[in-house]
């Protein structure tokens, strides 16, 4: 609530002067009654044409003037509400943008995606409506009862009675309409996820043949919604005819009111006109702020929903931007005694890892799912901060570099292969931006990529389709490699990313990384095979160290290392 | 229900009627045909609650005739008369309400049976569509596009009836009461609706500037949110900001016009309906000095000056949503229209297990028939052999899977199933003798015992525990929650990728089918826990015809025979001497993996 006000103060003019004109409308709006009164009380019964024609000459210039008003309104309640929300996206992006690995793991990429969108798009209906009608209605139902006082005072009472019972009305079917609606929401959310479930696992539910199953228990299903639907239909259905039968019994009361009043000359033929008119547009107006309400409860909980991310802070974050030497001498990357527990866990997901890698060296680690290796890897750039112990990077710890500094020093291949909507070229620049055509080419190279981008129409220019769909996921996962590469990153981290390349292809990648290219190199992998060859094995077992050292040396002293190699390969395999 | 046409926006995706539509139209008819009586109903209660709701006015208009002046008022004929006010009131209420009840029947009925035919036509179409169409364009389909059919059909009862129904009635009614004042009204009316129609054309363009600006800050959103980690990894966060600015700018700028010209709509026609109600006015004051018209009959004509132009504002509304609700519609039944595969219920059914004998004979096969896939493939496996299915990704693998278990039928040639042509057999019998277990785990969202028994549904709860210890599942089954009953979330919930496959393993450890389709089925778990679970695996296999996609050589090795596979075709087949000896694309690809640099 509090970040949509201060974005209100910047629109301060607008979110005041629409309001006020819709006021104004609805201040001529209450006018139209009198003026009938007065014709008829005054013109029909004087017989006085010029009066008539007056009254109308005055209808049509309220009209005039109150259609005028409303443009108003409606011109800066779109400003400010559409203003305010560009606003609110453009800060929730970059406040996503800021965002550390932790808090995007905890939040959910697709919950992110909703507030973006569909919640700011209710906030801005649900202001837009809010500075247009939330002043309106009530002001209209309050002018019509303080009318019907000057009007008569009997008729007044008679007035605000009426409206409190609609108001109870209104309000009794509303707040029961909420959790029947939130009912039928949540089971067309299981119908929805049943639909996707069945349509993804299509190929199980056929091999299990258990296709009859699945359409009895949809079925069942569909049969609660209909349910839940019509319970909730039924009860907004009560909504108009109740409200009608209350305002039509006020206007009957009013009638036997009217008429004491009239036959003891308190109260003319006219303004009894009057009084039913505005005993209307009570019933108008009351509908019409109800279901204002229901769009403003909506908006309301996702504001509470945006500013639950607005309220988010980044874990990980830069001290300052500044350009810092390393220290000479120093190794290239150095563990000491690393912990790291992810946020609400239990366990420690790595524990107490000590060891470093000199510059140039080529280290791979192994171990099996749930090791700890991908959290190794997301240590260094600062994906995570260590919950214990230091990183250090030449010789000083990550967390004294800016992003800019540390992360430019790395290039990391992730594990999904994920490629942007734009051409090859535009994707391999991700890595370095001021990339020459002949810098991506030679990354391509490396990356084993050069010939399929070749074969490709376009070449460097063939367009990637979102997410790169219309590339294979080996095609993929070697552009990301190139894309990497391209940036000659002093130190280089492939997380498990081969895994969709051929033992052949994988063979000739690894030879020209080590041949051609001059940084560290970190290789994540479950396959012994990929990394038989680095200078170093760091195996983990459990999130701790399980040994350290070349491929032989571990095959003799390591006995997990040994059993992941057995179980990969045979003892022959191993021996060769 | 009308909680939905709050100032509803204009559709941007309008359409204009044509064939199409009408054929559309028609089958949502023959959709509601089942509930004839139901519709005769409403429509009935529609008219009398819109005659009662017309009669009302008329009562009052009356009542105030009574009310000349001082000492006046005729007390006990007024009391008579709001009598029957009262009840023309109560009737209306109930009436109007008996009405929503029905429309709501019917709605949610045809709706309920819409979403149930979709959900079988998916069950029995050929898996050719649901491999080639995204998810969330289907699930679309289904939820979506038919919730919106739903809103439209009941808002064209609740609405677009009664609405019509209380335009004809009053402007009868006015005529019968004074025509001259009808055709003032009648005159006037046709201005609203023209400004309505001249201000949604104007704001068409905009709409549709805005929701082009929309998707694609939307797929923006979409591609950087989701691969935030990436843009981070590459310090792009600025470039990003930059590129969504950009857009939002636009965004702005062109929401701000739709928003505003479209909420011009509403104070327009107010506008035009406050002169309709002047242009009574004068005309009925007029008359009523001249006294050819009592002054409580010029209350009717204002009352109904005010009802009448109500339906024409709603109206347009629901006329759009209406052409969106079509547009829906036309979706949903392009979906049903989709062939279904062939009918297989007269086809031959298997009474007895199999012993396992596969045997391809000149097996042609292609997903589209420009690009030719497998050709004239032959291929004999006997009971209780294992074979191997190897070769680099999108290789085949996942066709020859396809093909073994009928998920896709051949184009020439024959596949037999010990001795039986697969092609005349019932889909299901094919299947049931197949236990499979794929690299991408799939979980229902029900309990781990479910999900275990998934292909023995009948299964006791020890032999549930019984397949999860074979598979080393058992022991974090146990420290969940609620153990075997603990409900799984979309996707196997907060299970980790090895977990979900330990599960996909059980589920064919219990279902013991005679023959065995394992797709990288260990991939995710860790390779201590594989060793045992190799194990369990051996023993399954034993006596059963299996076929494994492997990567780990030392697998492919020990099988029976081995199919290396390329660009969709078996380009060898033979065991591991017998290919290695042959020096081709196997003993080159044994050779890279072991390759000393």
């Amino acid at each position: 609530m509090k970040h949509i006000i201060q974005y209100l103060k910047e629109y301060k003019k607008e979110a005041v002067i629409g309001p006020l004109f819709k006021m104004l409308e609805a201040f001529f709006d209450l006018f139209i009654p009198v003026c009938v009164a007065s014709m008829i009380d005054t013109g029909v019964k004087t017989k006085d044409i010029g009066h008539i024609i007056m009254m109308v000459i005055v209808m049509i210039v309220l009209g005039v003037i109150g259609l005028v008003c409303a443009i108003v309104a409606q011109y800066f309640a779109a400003k400010s509400s559409v203003g305010v929300c560009a606003e609110l996206r453009e800060d929730l992006f970059g406040h996503i943008n800021k965002l550390s690995h932790t808090e995007l793991d905890i939040v959910g990429t697709s919950t992110l995606i909703n507030r973006m969108t569909t919640d700011i798009n209710q906030i801005q209906n649900g202001l837009n409506l809010a500075l247009r009608l939330l002043l309106r209605s009530p002001f209209i139902v309050l002018g019509a009862i303080v009318a019907a006082f000057m009007i008569n005072g009997t008729a007044g009472v008679l007035f605000m009675f009426m409206t409190g019972v609609l108001a109870i009305i209104v309000y009794k079917i509303m707040s029961m309409s909420i959790p029947r609606n939130k009912k039928v929401s949540d089971q067309l959310d299981v119908v929805l996820q049943s639909t996707r479930e069945n349509l993804i696992g299509a190929r199980v539910v056929r091999a299990f043949c258990r296709q009859d199953d699945e359409k009895a228990e949809y079925e069942e299903e569909s049969k609660v919604l209909r349910k839940l639907q019509l319970k909730a239909g039924n009860l907004a259905g009560l909504m108009n005819p109740l409200t009608y039968a209350v305002v039509n019994i006020g206007i009957a009361g009013l009638i036997v009111v009217c008429g004491f009043q009239v036959n003891e000359g308190h109260l003319t033929q006219g303004q009894v006109v009057a009084l039913v008119n505005y005993m209307s547009q009570i019933l108008i107006e009351l509908v019409k702020l109800a279901n204002l309400l229901i769009t403003l409860n909506k908006s309301i909980a996702s504001i509470k929903r945006v500013d639950e991310i607005f309220d988010m802070e980044p874990s990980v974050y830069e001290e300052h931007q500044w350009l810092l030497p390393g220290v000479t001498g120093s190794p290239k990357i150095e563990f000491k005694n690393v912990s790291f527990t992810y946020k609400g866990a239990q366990e420690p997901a790595i524990e107490g890892l000590n060891f470093s890698i000199m510059h140039g060296e080529t280290v791979g680690i192994i171990g099996g799912t749930g090791s700890g290796k991908s959290t190794l890897a997301h240590l260094i750039p600062r994906f995570y901060d260590a919950t214990e112990g230091e990183i250090m990077i030449d010789g000083r710890d990550v967390r004294q570099y800016s992003f800019g500094q540390l992360r430019g020093k790395i290039g990391i291949v992730p594990q999904k292969a994920v490629l942007f909507k734009g051409t090859i070229r535009e994707n391999i620049k991700w890595g370095k931006p001021l990339a020459s055509d002949k810098d991506i080419n030679w990354a391509l190279d490396i990356a084993q990529a050069k010939a399929f981008v070749d074969a490709k129409k376009g070449g460097l220019d063939f367009k990637v389709e979102q997410n790169g769909r219309n590339l294979s996921g080996g095609q993929r996962q070697r552009l990301t490699i190139a894309r990497a590469i391209v940036r000659k990153p002093e130190i280089l981290i492939l997380d498990d990313s081969t895994s969709a390349l051929d033992y052949a292809t994988e063979a000739k990648l690894r030879d020209a990384i080590e041949y051609q290219t001059q940084g560290t190199t970190i290789i994540v992998s479950q396959r012994a095979a990929t990394l038989k060859h680095a200078d170093r094995i760091i195996c983990l077992d459990d999130g701790k160290v399980a040994g350290i050292g070349t491929h032989e040396e571990l095959l003799r002293t390591c006995q997990v290392y040994k059993e992941i190699c057995l179980s990969q390969m045979s003892k022959e395999e191993l021996g060769a | 229900m009308s909680k939905k046409n709050v100032n509803k926006q204009v559709n941007p995706k309008k359409q204009v009627m044509d064939n199409n539509s009408k054929a559309t139209i028609g089958r949502v008819l023959k959709l509601i045909r089942p509930y004839s009586f139901m519709v005769f109903l409403s429509l009935l209660l529609a008219v009398v609650t819109v005659g009662l709701t017309l009669y009302a006015p008329i009562i009052t208009g009356k009542a105030i005739d009574m009310f000349g002046g001082q000492d006046q008022v005729a007390f006990s004929k007024l009391y008579k008369l709001l009598l029957t006010f009262l009840i023309v009131v109560a009737v209306t209420g109930i009436s109007q309400w008996l009405m929503a009840v029905v429309n709501n029947h019917i709605t949610y009925g045809v709706v309920k049976k819409l979403r149930v035919n979709l959900f079988n036509h998916l069950q029995n179409m050929p898996l050719m569509y649901t491999d080639s169409n995204p998810v969330g364009a289907i699930v679309n389909r289904c939820i979506s596009d038919v919730d919106q059919l739903s809103d439209g059909i009941l808002m064209g009862f609740t609405q677009l009836f009664t609405g019509v129904v209380t335009i004809a009635a009053t402007v009868v009614i006015m005529v019968i009461l004074k025509w001259q004042i009808a055709i003032v009204v009648v005159l006037i009316t046709p201005v609203s609706l023209f400004v309505a129609k001249y201000i949604a054309k104007k704001t068409y363009d905009m709409f549709i500037l805005q929701s082009d600006t929309r998707g694609e800050m939307t797929s923006l959103i979409d591609e950087m949110v989701s691969n935030q980690k990436i843009v981070e990894a590459f310090n792009h966060q600025d470039e990003v900001k930059d590129q969504f600015s950009n857009i939002n700018i636009r965004l702005k700028r062109c929401s701000q016009e739709a928003v505003f010209y479209s909420s011009l709509t509403n104070p327009c026609t107010r506008f035009v309906n406050s002169l309709v109600y002047v242009g009574v006015g004068l005309v009925g004051g007029l008359f009523a000095m001249g006294g050819s018209l009592s002054v409580g009959t010029l209350t009717v004509f204002l009352s109904y000056a005010n009802q009448y132009t109500k339906p024409f504002n709603e109206i347009s509304g629901v006329i759009t949503e209406l052409q969106n609700a079509i547009a829906c519609a036309a979706r949903v039944f392009e979906l049903l229209d989709e062939k279904e595969q062939e009918d297989d219920s007269r086809q031959m059914d298997l009474t007895s297990a199999v012993k396992g004998d596969v045997d391809f004979k000149h097996v042609y096969f292609s997903y589209i028939p420009e690009l030719p896939l497998m050709e004239d493939v032959n291929l004999k496996v006997y009971p209780g052999q294992r074979v191997a299915i190897v070769g680099p990704t999108g290789c085949g693998k996942t066709t020859l899977i396809n093909l073994l278990m009928r998920f896709y039928d051949i184009n020439r040639g024959s596949i037999s199933l010990d001795g039986n042509n697969i092609n005349v057999l019932k889909r299901d019998a094919v299947r049931h003798n197949y236990g499979m277990v794929l690299q991408e785990t799939w979980l229902k969202h029900a309990s781990i015992r479910d999900n275990i028994a998934y292909g023995k549904p009948d299964a006791s709860l020890e032999e549930i525990m019984e397949a999860a210890q074979a598979v080393h599942a058992d022991n974090f089954i146990r420290r969940l929650p609620d153990g075997y009953e603990t409900i799984l979330g979309e996707d196997g919930g907060t299970l980790s990728q090895g977990q979900k496959q330990l599960i996909c393993i059980a589920r064919v450890m219990l279902k013991l089918p005679p023959m065995l389709i394992l797709d990288e089925a260990t991939s995710s778990i860790d390779t201590r826990t594989e060793i045992h679970i190799q194990h369990a695996f051996a023993r399954l296999m034993k006596g059963r015809t299996s076929f494994v996609v492997a990567h780990r050589l030392s697998t492919i090795k020990d099988s029976d025979l081995i199919l290396v596979m390329d660009d969709g075709m078996i380009v060898e087949q033979g065991t591991h001497e017998q290919l290695l000896a042959a020096d081709g694309f196997y003993a080159e690809l044994y050779n890279s993996q072991f390759a000393v640099s």
